[in-house]
């Protein structure tokens, strides 16, 4: 009989890189489902085309690789990329939007700098924003919450609004993201950041429609979803809890600050929280291990700098929402973040 | 007149930047080893002469001087990687011309067959054979470089360059090379 | 190091370390039986070098008849650890053959050819051992061959000699590794002599606290200790127990140090710079054999464990058997056409699969492990880091394991030493949990070893520089040295011609002339003398 050679140790913890990964994309259901019960049946269209862009890149590199096709999916990372971006993008975009995006995460983002673990940004974030600085008002038309939407969507509607730019009835876009009063509607922080800057206090502001009861209608209830999916993440120790802890400290401290000082002319903390991609960002996208710091002490202070810019964005950017420029910001920071909080090792001096 | 100002101004400022230069260079000058002794501490030390010189200590001399890094083949790509860096030039490929980066070697003396003839004595550039006239020599071990200089000079061919063994001591943890015996059962 | 937390470490306090994991124990395996003692193996392959050092000097020949307990080596100039016969029979070879090494390589052995008889060379117990003074008790341990049965085998009697102050002595009974349960059922069956080991390992270290420390989950034990200790109340006040939680690697020195103690021992330090001094239950156990029986360390407790073992447990088993012969008595058959087995000497986390089962048993093989696929899966394809950092959380001795994986691939040597490389204990927890499967503790062995190397081919740089030197020296010196006698040579020449010419004698010109001369006339007559000869043999022939 032959023996077999292997290096120690010979145990291993039974949780691989593919597991993680399938884990972080099953707990962007709850927030998926939400999704589409406010925003209609786009997103399942666009995960649909961002997936299949996905493949198509992934195997594509592979094959110049020279490694097999097969292994494009090997280790889910590129389905979460993908995820993460097709839930970010307006789900009525055209498909032209989520098919550069994904392909330039995948193939520039991500493959550029020599594949998995090797990218100094986050792919999705990096996409998103070429689509944002490239496209602009695409990517800040969202659809009306259905429940305030004049007509309603069928799935082969939206197809026809993806695919072509025009529901099947002939409505453009456009027209279909007016609500019942037949005024466009933005979403809860672009409409309030527009208001501020047309000099109404945050109070007239939030009388719209838009905002509901409760932080905005869908958004609220979205943001809720992606902090339950979140907390089974960190449950089940797929993330850390430093990252999110520091992106909601860095953005809630700040905000509130502001809004205790000047109630009138800011976002309220409540809503900084509850609005835009906040959770989605602090639990599913600022947590990317390959692109965070990677000490626990380094991952709470990057997570505060994310929090920090998304609050420091919204208030005086030029964008209505920020996580993705904060995250990218973060990820330039985190060698030097990663340098000055790297752990005491044993017998340097801790304990003597 | 303001042609003449201006030249005796700018004059006066050189020889004042000049002085200070020339006390900073004095007053804080940096004790550094001499960048002779830098190349020669990253050269191997085996005295092969490969390199087209007498001595690792001349081609370092040699290379303070402008030759060449890539001509040492018992250092290797490491060397010339080291090298490279203190000299801050671009690493080079090994100079075939000068002889290939092979495994470490010893020199072993087949001692029946020696003569005793003390021509390899004479050419160890680091004293490493023991052994005197009309007697028969043999190699320390541990304080050869294996150069090779020792072979070409012996009359009987005595000599042989073995590649030095590996032991548990200094093993490198390649698990791909241990042979796995295979038992055919018994039974 | 300082008094201050004499006083926490005395009420029984325990800290915890950095890290760690809880790897599936499967102690039960093994840890249901008394110690079995394995019949003795019909030849024996006594490795001479079985511990961390250098080997001693072979006392005995081919064909020499040795006994049970005979010293096979000496310690010599090298001051190396001493072997000794594992039983009565012949010396069959002195030659080299594969040890247990993760390298599968050979080393010199001596191989015994049993004869059956177990007969024992004398032995000197020494029971009343307080009367020896400190020199002679160190003495009987270096030559009983006793190294740290924990895992590391450094000579216990070096650890020993180093005389600092000591504030505790700490008895590691931890044995965190899963599957492992040698120390255990030692302490389950011994535990009398453990502490009798103890107490001599105090008398010499001249310490006068020790701290048993034993894992949780090892209640037999825990009970045995504490009513031993109970009943002997001397005892008792210089000897305590204490309760560690399970946790992997707990049972790592530096590890165990903190959790008794609070403390750090600095980098590259030992534990007796804090004032500790850590030996494992096994050596406990054989010190006390040592002096109090005068038995050298001829035999050991082994765990054979793992499903594809028939009768998993401890074995008693004397040093130099044969892996296979005890294998074989545990209940593995080899098979053949069958998938490769993996036999581990050592744990699931920090042992090393062996390539051949001819292979001795030595002093520090703790336990051999025969895991079926499916409770110790074969790593799987390393894929790529994506810095989760989970390794970093395990690290017992908080190090960024991923930084030193990147280190280690780039080959960047001063940057792994600046990541505090050699801080690493290579328990394993990184590679463990890592969700890529990158067997990182594999790279940084590769990295230190190749560290090492070039530290060693720079130390012989270094000599073979100076000695090129030293040799352009000699030569230029003898050089130079020539030239003078040459010099001087010539001079004393002239001098002496000088002075012949001085005393009135021929002028050396002269003497040359007239020699010249005289060749000339001799040469002038010759001539003649030929000429004259031809003439007359010319006249008779005509």
């Amino acid at each position: 009989m032959t023996f077999k050679i292997a290096a120690s140790p010979h145990a291993h913890q039974r949780r691989t890189t593919t597991q993680v990964m399938r884990w972080v994309y099953l707990a962007v259901i709850p927030g998926i489902l939400v999704h589409s019960y406010f925003f209609g049946l786009g997103i399942f269209l666009q995960l649909l085309l961002a997936l299949l862009t996905a493949w198509i890149c992934e195997a594509a590199v592979m094959r110049v690789r020279g490694r097999s096709v097969a292994s494009a999916w090997q280790d889910h990372t590129a389905i979460v990329t993908a995820v993460l971006l097709a839930i970010s993008i307006p789900s009525l975009a055209p498909w032209w939007i989520i098919v550069i995006g994904t392909a330039f995460a995948i193939l520039v983002v991500k493959h550029v700098y020599g594949g998995v673990g090797q990218n100094l940004f986050n792919p999705a974030m990096a996409g998103y924003v070429l689509l944002l600085v490239s496209f602009p008002v695409q990517m800040t038309s969202w659809p009306i919450p259905q429940q305030l939407a004049q007509l309603q969507l069928s799935l082969a509607d939206t197809w026809q609004l993806i695919s072509s730019g025009y529901s099947q009835a002939g409505y453009s876009l456009e027209q279909l993201r007016s609500g019942i009063d037949g005024v466009t509607m933005a979403t809860p922080l672009d409409s309030l950041r527009t208001d501020l800057s047309h000099q109404l206090t945050t109070a007239e502001a939030l009388q719209k429609p838009i905002f509901g009861s409760f932080a905005g209608v869908g958004w609220g209830y979205l943001n809720l979803a992606f902090l339950l999916g979140g907390l089974v993440l960190i449950y089940q120790r797929i993330i850390s809890w430093h990252i999110p802890a520091g992106v909601l400290l860095g953005l809630t401290v700040p905000a509130t600050l502001l809004w205790l000082f000047n109630p009138d002319q800011s976002i309220s903390p409540w809503l900084h929280l509850m609005s835009g991609a906040t959770m989605l960002g602090a639990f599913f996208i600022a947590t990317d291990p390959v692109t965070a710091a990677t000490s626990n002490k380094g991952r709470f202070i990057f997570g505060l700098i994310i929090g920090a810019l998304v609050m420091v964005i919204r208030t005086w950017g030029g964008y209505p929402d920020a996580v993705a420029f904060a995250v990218l910001l973060a990820n330039m920071a985190v060698p030097v973040i990663d340098k000055y909080s790297q752990p005491l090792a044993y017998g340097h001096g801790g304990r003597t | 007149m303001s042609m003449l100002t201006a030249i005796i101004v700018l004059g006066v400022l050189a020889l004042v930047f000049g002085l200070i230069l020339g006390f900073a260079a004095v007053r804080f000058k940096v004790e550094s080893d001499p960048i002779v002794d830098q190349i020669d501490a990253i050269l191997p030390q085996t005295q092969c002469g490969q390199c087209g010189y007498p001595g690792c200590r001349p081609y370092a001399e040699a290379i303070a001087n402008g030759d060449a890094i890539n001509k040492c083949p018992p250092g290797g790509e490491a060397t010339i990687k080291q090298l490279a860096e203190l000299m801050g030039v671009e690493p080079q490929p090994l100079d075939a011309a000068h002889g290939t980066e092979d495994v470490k070697k010893v020199a072993v003396i087949r001692e029946d067959e020696c003569i005793g003839c003390t021509k390899c004595i004479q050419a160890c550039p680091v004293d490493a054979i023991l052994g005197a006239a009309k007697q028969m020599h043999t190699v320390i071990a541990h304080e050869c470089t294996g150069c090779d200089l020792c072979v070409e000079p012996c009359p009987v061919d005595c000599i042989d360059m073995v590649p030095v063994p590996v032991r548990p001591e200094n093993w490198q943890w390649n698990l791909e090379q241990i042979p796995v015996t295979v038992v055919e059962s018994a039974k | 190091m300082s008094a201050i937390n004499i006083s926490a470490i005395e009420a029984g306090q325990l800290w915890s370390f950095h890290g760690g994991i809880h790897p599936p124990e499967r102690k039960q395996l093994s840890n249901q039986t008394p110690i079995q003692t394995l019949p003795l193996s019909k030849t024996f392959v006594v490795p001479v070098k079985q511990h961390s050092g250098n080997s001693g000097e072979i006392l005995v020949a081919v064909g020499d008849d040795v006994r049970a307990g005979q010293p096979l080596t000496q310690p010599g100039l090298q001051r190396g650890l001493p072997v000794h016969a594992p039983t009565s029979g012949t010396v069959l070879a002195i030659d080299e053959q594969p040890i247990a090494h993760p390298s599968g390589l050979t080393d010199l052995t001596i191989t015994l050819a049993a004869d059956g008889q177990d007969a024992w060379y004398p032995t000197t117990p020494c029971p009343d051992y307080q009367q020896l003074s400190r020199a002679e008790l160190l003495e009987r341990i270096q030559a009983a061959g006793i190294a740290g049965l924990g895992g590391a085998g450094f000579p216990s009697a070096q650890k020993l000699a180093l005389q600092r102050p000591l504030e505790y002595l700490i008895i590691n009974g931890v044995e965190c590794e899963p599957y492992i349960t040698a120390d255990d059922r030692l302490m389950r069956e011994h535990a009398a002599e453990i502490i009798s080991g103890t107490e001599i390992l105090m008398q010499v270290s001249g310490c006068n606290k020790a701290l048993i420390a034993i894992e949780e989950n090892k209640p037999e034990a825990i009970a045995i200790f504490t009513q031993l200790l109970s009943e002997r109340a001397a005892t008792a006040s210089r000897i305590a127990l204490r309760q560690v939680p399970v946790k992997y690697p707990s049972g790592g020195e530096k590890q165990l140090i903190e959790i008794l103690t609070g403390r750090q021992v600095p980098s590259r330090g030992l534990p007796i710079d804090v004032g500790l001094l850590m030996h494992n239950v096994g050596t406990a156990f054989a010190i006390h054999q040592a002096i109090v029986l005068g038995i050298p360390l001829i035999q050991r407790v082994v765990t054979v464990t793992g499903e594809q073992v028939d009768k998993p447990g401890n074995y008693w088993v004397r040093l130099g058997t044969p892996v296979a012969d005890l294998l074989a008595y545990a209940g593995f058959h080899e098979t053949t056409g069958k998938a490769a087995q993996r036999v581990i000497m050592g744990g699931p986390m920090m042992g090393f699969a062996l390539a051949n089962l001819q292979v001795p048993v030595v002093k520090i093989t703790n336990c051999l492990l025969l895991p079926s696929t499916t409770e110790l899966a074969p790593a799987q394809q390393e894929m790529n880091c994506i810095r989760c950092g989970a390794c970093a959380d395990v690290c017992p001795a908080q190090l960024l394991p991923q930084q030193l994986q990147w280190l280690a691939k780039a080959k960047d040597y001063d940057g792994l030493e600046q990541q505090n490389l050699f801080d690493c204990i290579e328990c394993g927890a990184c590679a463990y949990v890592c969700p890529s499967e990158i067997p990182l503790v594999h790279y940084y062995r590769k990295a230190k070893a190749e560290i090492r190397n070039i530290a060693r081919e720079k130390a012989k740089a270094e000599i073979a520089r100076e000695r090129f030197e030293a040799r352009q020296e000699r030569l230029e010196r003898e050089k130079q040295e020539r030239l003078e006698r040459h010099r001087q040579a010539a001079e004393a020449r002239k001098a002496a011609q000088a002075e012949a010419v001085a005393a009135g004698a021929d002028n050396p010109q002269d003497a040359v002339q007239a020699a010249i001369a005289r060749a000339k006339a001799r040469k002038a007559a010759q001539a003649a003398a030929a000429a004259k000869a031809n003439d007359s043999a010319e006249g008779e022939s005509s």
